[in-house]
């Protein structure tokens, strides 16, 4: 990065919270600030939808695509029959019941202690993730730009704090908007700059011609082998699961809908998202896959996670290293060879000629998978603690190597200003569940609106301060999209099934569902830590649980036991 | 809880799509037609 992408990255993301702090002063009441309310329905869908897509999205997301082709979109296939339900079911008893939070909603429904285990489930599970969602980029970022991960960590960090604090629910949802914007023009940017940087005379045609040789477009998958990661059966169902739990539930996203100025707002920002989502995910892996593509033109490095390969290599582990290396490089430009040969076989109309080059294309980079795993395993041996998943780093090396300056630093900026809207939503939410279920509810039941306002900024501080110190001790070996996924699924299924008997099962009293959703999350604990399933059928396993449970323990009760809180 | 409920707002406010229900089927019918053009898009490059 020279002097002007820190120009445009520096200016792009002060610029935006500077502007959202500046816009949103003087919010003194306890609704203004925590929910803003008259928020425009196309405000709330890309609210929402800047919620959900953190930096993990952008980063991550690139790098699944190049590593193991278009499967994952599957895993958004439940997320529009979700925001329908949600749309239809959930909003409208929210906005009837004027509620702040989600798990308000269970107080009144059920009780107390309904209403602070939903609330408290929530907050160990997004405190946990809001640290992951600061983390995950400032490793990648920090490792690749040669940053301090610490200095990474705390600068973003205090930054997102700063404005989310000082302007709340509004500000958030103002600087989402123009942080998605951001997001959007610096990823078709990348798009396009692709498509330019590919050999003369390969076309998108040709290129997904390739992209699909090496088995990267399959996108769907109908197998109903329950350890396959990501099918139609597991994205529609556990997908499902999850979107209505992560939307319906999950006060970071009901916190965005319930700014709408109506019910007609809230519904249509949640299906800008419904129509959107999958798209919008299939985009950004196809972009993956196109840099796949451009890699078998463009010989890349063994592995993309080069500060780690360059670290290993000064300590003892360079011969090896650089032997495979070797090994790599000769295999990619066999199969460079293969694919130029094979494409030039498709355009001669020879498909004989055209699948024996392909084949060969396929063996030698089998090859080269061969001295990537080896070269993982090396590394691994000569620093236990290295990650050894490099697919993050893809994607942000494709950046910094070929796109011009200016847009470098655009496209870093989008990763930044995709953590910030992320973390914002999730710090609101976080705050306001602090105060609203918590400290209202418990602590102090009876102060002045002023006093709540305040408690809010200071919750919302500590949940910052929290993720930040958590950034700073974490240490991730998994992809880091699948790990955020993973925590969510551990935790959603429950929370869901808390909602789902107070939705649809009125007969079920509070302290039926309250023990029924403790022992169906100790079960989940104990089937993830046994089973190698899909971590989606969590989602519903844990749903299914609690609902069974809660009908079964109601059953077994001498009679109703009925309190609102 | 807080402040007075709001009447149940039905009005979509869409041209062609006076009620919800039109609306989510349309939403469903939508992500039916992605599933379809990314099998489609799947077999094709198999």
């Amino acid at each position: 990065m020279n002097g002007l992408d820190y120009l445009v990255l520096l200016g792009v993301l002060v610029g935006i919270a500077a502007y959202g702090m500046w816009a949103t002063r003087g919010r003194g009441d306890l609704r203004g600030y925590l929910q803003g309310g008259n928020t425009h329905w196309l405000t709330i869908g890309l609210s929402v939808m800047a919620t959900q897509a953190s930096a993990i999205t952008f980063l991550s997301t690139p790098g699944q695509g190049y590593e193991s082709g278009l499967g994952f979109v599957q895993n958004y296939f439940g997320a529009p029959l979700a925001l329908i339900l949600i749309a239809a079911v959930f909003l409208p008893i929210y906005r009837k019941l004027n509620v702040y939070t989600a798990y308000e909603y269970l107080g009144k429904r059920f009780d107390r202690k309904t209403r602070l285990l939903g609330a408290g489930l929530f907050l160990v599970q997004r405190g946990l993730g809001a640290g992951i969602t600061i983390y995950a980029p400032a490793i990648v970022l920090s490792t690749v730009m040669g940053w301090r991960l610490d200095a990474t960590i705390i600068c973003s960090g205090l930054l997102v704090i700063a404005y989310t604090v000082s302007g709340g629910s509004p500000a958030v949802n103002l600087t989402q908007k123009y942080q998605i914007g951001v997001i959007f023009v610096g990823m078709i940017a990348a798009f396009f700059v692709l498509l330019a940087k590919l050999p003369a005379g390969l076309g998108l045609g040709d290129a997904l011609a390739v992209a699909g040789g090496f088995h990267k477009l399959e996108a769907v998958d109908f197998s109903l082998n329950p350890d396959r990661r990501y099918t139609v059966w597991s994205g529609v169902l556990g997908g499902m699961f999850l979107a209505l739990s992560y939307f319906g539930t999950d006060q970071s996203q009901v916190q965005r809908y319930l700014t709408g100025a109506s019910l007609r707002e809230s519904r249509l920002g949640l299906m800008f998202n419904a129509v959107f989502k999958i798209p919008m995910q299939f985009f950004i892996l196809l972009l993956g896959a196109l840099v796949f593509v451009f890699y078998q033109f463009e010989r890349p490095p063994v592995f993309f996670n080069q500060a780690a390969w360059h670290q290993a290599a000064a300590h003892g582990a360079g011969g090896k290293l650089r032997a495979l290396e070797a090994d790599f490089n000769a295999a990619h430009a066999d199969k460079q060879r293969h694919v130029n040969a094979w494409l030039a076989a498709r355009h001669a109309g020879d498909p004989a000629a055209a699948a024996a080059e392909r084949t060969a294309a396929l063996a030698a980079h089998a090859r080269t998978e061969a001295a990537r795993d080896v070269t993982r395993t090396v590394l691994k041996a000569a620093d236990p603690k290295a990650l050894a998943n490099d697919s993050d780093y893809v994607f942000v090396t494709f950046i910094l190597d070929h796109l011009p300056h200016g847009l470098i630093g655009l496209l870093v900026a989008a990763f930044f200003a995709a953590t910030f809207s992320s973390k914002a939503g999730e710090l609101n939410a976080l705050g306001s569940t602090t105060v609203v279920d918590v400290y209202r509810h418990v602590v102090r039941c009876d102060a002045t609106d002023a006093h709540y306002v305040a408690a809010s900024k200071w919750f919302t501080a500590l949940w910052g301060f929290f993720a930040i110190g958590f950034a700073l001790f974490c240490n991730l070996a998994e992809n880091l999209i699948q790990a955020t996924n993973i925590i969510g699924s551990i935790f959603y299924g429950v929370v869901l099934g808390l909602f789902l008997v107070a939705f649809f099962l009125r007969w079920v009293s509070g302290t039926a569902v309250f023990w029924a959703a403790v022992v169906s999350q100790v079960l989940v604990f104990v089937l993830y830590a046994t089973l190698s399933i899909s971590y989606l059928w969590y989602n519903v396993i844990g749903c299914g649980a609690c609902m069974l449970l809660g009908v079964l323990i109601q059953a077994a009760l001498p009679a109703r036991q009925e309190s609102t809180a | 809880m807080n402040q007075s409920p709001e009447p149940n707002d039905e009005s979509t406010g869409l041209p062609g799509l006076r009620r919800w229900r039109s609306v989510y089927l349309v939403v469903a019918g939508i992500f039916v037609v992605w599933v379809v053009l990314l099998t489609v898009l799947t077999e094709s490059y198999s």
